[in-house]
This record gives structure tokens, C-alpha cells and sequence, in this order.
């Protein structure tokens, strides 16, 4: 598990350290997750078990990691006040119809590329 | 009297107060949402984040002085990130075989879902910051919320928003797909995956289980594609 836990600071480090010197506008910890599956595609075996558990126990309880930022809210209430409309329909609307174009687009593509 | 008030002010320095808190708050929200069923509009983040900024509201605690101690919690962000890897190279392994087609869809859905989001935030004049913490609204959470950060929005706020974007998905994502008539399983969970990303995975597995792996598969492409494309275009946009 700390052995795992390694693996994955180290892929952070290594995002947050190239992001920054290279100036790429990408966050960090996005680059190290490309980092740990270019690496695991390239083994083309499964992922090592500790590995495996390590992610399944930290991604099970993926939400509570969301909740100190998401407190933040109380921050912006005046801003929310003020814009509630676009965000609602930003979140209804706009997910519901990125739903509808992506599924009939996948469904169109898969027909015909396999 | 005096007591009490160095309690207050030990609590109110110490991180252990606001960890303390914050686990509490989501062991009540998990046990809320089982109550409810497991309603797919009964989101655990929505409740432990109502309940907690009920409380610094209430109690007239900053929400600095929460957050100095609930970081500890927020710093698993980052490996939790780098650990989205895992699943994906499963899935991966699994759906090689239509990578393509998946790839495009996501892609081109993923840009289909910002934009669509971005147009509807400047149609009703909402705010510069407001708009571009909307934008990466489909992407899982850790990874919208740095991708916020990187764009000029508010990562809470972005927070929010995703998680109410995933609830929507997975509650009237399946009756929209019916309703445009997508039948195939893969499609229907490509669909699901790019526009609700992990709670519309979550109710993708828990009705089929092509769905699930093609939806889990569509979430962790979107986050990539996302990170890497967003930035980039919107710096054109904005600057340009």
C-alpha cells in the first residue's frame, strides 16, 4: 500500500514538476495520471493488485475528497444569488442535451467503425 | 467561563476540530442517502457540504479557518487524480476494440458539453468567473476543479456544479437517451459517462454492465481530453 501510495505521489510530483516548467496549462495531477496508464499500457499487463487496491480504496470514497472545497461555496453565495439562472440551466439543460448529441454521435460512430 | 473560551480558541486553531467535522458530516450524509434508498438524486457531497456550510454559517466560522484543517482531506485530491488511471486501464483493456469510435464520441461530446454549457452562461450574462467555473462541468470533480483553477474559475463553485451536472445525469440521463432514440448499450453508456462522469457511472453499472465499463471508460477520456483541450481553447478564445 505505501509502496502504491509512492507510485502515485511520485506521478503527481512528476506532473506538478513538468506543468510548471514547461509552462503546459494543464493541472498536475491530470499530466500523472497520464503518466501511471501510458505506463500501465506499455507494461500490457493488468495493473499491479496493490496498486489496484490502493486506487479502489482511495476512488470509493472519491466524494469525501470533494467536500472541504466544495464547503468553499459559503464564499460565493452573493455571486450565486446572482447567477443562478445560467447555472441551472447551464447544469439541466446543458447535460442533458450533451447526453442526447453524445449518445446519438456514439451511437452513429459504432455502427460504422466497429 | 475562561475555560470554555480556550476550548473555543484550541478548536478553532487546530486542524482536529475541522477534520473531525468534515468526516462527521459525510458519515451523516452516507447514512441520509441510504435512508432515501440510494435515490439517484440523493447525492452524498451535496448533503456533507449542505451540512457543513449550515454549520460555519451558524456558528460564524470562517471558512479559512474550516479549511486549514479539512485540507489534510482535500489533499488526497491530487493522488485520487493520479489513481483514475487504474480504472481507466481496465476499462481499456476491456472495450479496445471500439477505442476509436469511443475515442471520437468522447471527444467530440466532451467539447459538445462545455461549449454548450460556456453558450447558455454568456447568453444570461452570468459572470467571467461564473462561466468559466461552468465550462469543465461534465469532467469528473478532481479534475474540473483543477481545470477551473487553471481557467480562471472557482473551484468550489465548480465542485457544485459538477456534482449537480452528475445527479441530473444519472437521474433523467437514461429517459433523454430513450427518448432520442439511443439503444445500443456502449452508446448509451459512452453517452452517460462523457456528460455525468462518475455518478452517471455509478447508475450506468448499477442497470447494465456494458454500460457501466463503456460509461467508465467515456469519464476517464473526457477528464483527459478535457484537461488538455479546455485550457488550451480557452486561452485562444479569451485571448484571442
Amino acid at each position: 500500500m505505501i509502496g502504491a501510495l509512492t507510485t502515485l505521489l511520485l506521478c503527481q510530483l512528476t506532473g506538478e514538476i513538468l506543468v510548471r516548467s514547461l509552462h503546459l496549462p494543464v493541472p498536475g495531477p491530470v499530466l500523472g495520471m497520464v503518466l501511471l496508464f501510458a505506463t500501465l499500457v506499455l507494461r500490457g499487463r493488468e495493473a499491479p493488485a496493490g496498486l489496484g487496491a490502493t486506487a479502489d480504496a482511495l476512488l470509493g470514497h472519491l466524494g469525501l475528497l470533494f467536500v472541504p472545497a466544495g464547503v468553499g461555496v459559503v464564499l460565493y453565495l452573493p455571486l450565486l444569488a446572482r447567477d443562478w439562472a445560467p447555472i441551472s440551466l447551464a447544469v439541466l439543460a446543458g447535460t442533458l442535451l450533451a447526453i442526447a448529441a453524445t449518445g446519438r454521435l456514439a451511437q452513429a460512430l459504432l455502427r460504422r467503425l466497429g | 467561563m475562561r475555560d470554555l473560551a480556550e476550548v473555543w480558541v484550541y478548536l478553532a486553531r487546530e486542524p482536529l476540530a475541522a477534520l473531525t467535522a468534515t468526516l462527521l458530516a459525510w458519515l451523516g450524509a452516507l447514512r441520509l442517502q441510504r435512508a432515501l434508498g440510494r435515490h439517484p438524486l440523493a447525492n452524498p457531497v451535496l448533503f456533507a457540504v449542505a451540512l457543513l456550510a449550515g454549520g460555519l454559517l451558524l456558528s460564524g466560522v470562517e471558512y479559512r479557518a474550516y479549511f486549514e484543517g479539512a485540507q489534510f482531506v482535500h489533499f488526497l485530491l491530487g493522488p485520487a487524480t493520479v489513481a483514475l488511471a487504474v480504472p481507466l486501464h481496465r476499462q481499456w483493456q476491456a472495450v479496445r476494440r471500439s477505442a476509436l469510435a469511443a475515442l471520437l464520441s468522447v471527444l467530440l461530446g466532451g467539447v459538445f458539453a462545455a461549449a454548450a454549457g460556456v453558450a447558455m452562461a454568456l447568453a444570461l450574462g452570468a459572470a467571467p468567473e461564473v462561466t468559466a467555473s461552468l465550462a469543465p462541468r461534465s469532467v469528473t470533480t478532481p479534475v474540473a476543479m483543477g481545470i477551473a483553477e487553471r481557467i480562471g474559475g472557482l473551484p468550489s463553485l465548480t465542485a457544485a456544479v459538477v456534482i449537480c451536472s452528475g445527479v441530473v445525469g444519472a437521474a433523467l440521463g437514461p429517459a433523454v437517451l430513450d427518448l432520442a432514440r439511443v439503444r445500443d448499450w456502449r452508446a448509451r453508456g459512452l453517452a452517460i459517462g462523457t456528460a455525468a462522469h462518475g455518478i452517471g457511472t455509478a447508475r450506468a453499472l448499477s442497470v447494465n454492465a456494458t454500460a457501466g465499463a463503456f460509461s467508465g471508460l467515456a469519464m476517464g477520456l473526457n477528464a483527459l481530453a478535457t484537461a488538455l483541450l479546455l485550457p488550451l481553447l480557452w486561452r485562444l478564445l479569451a485571448g484571442g
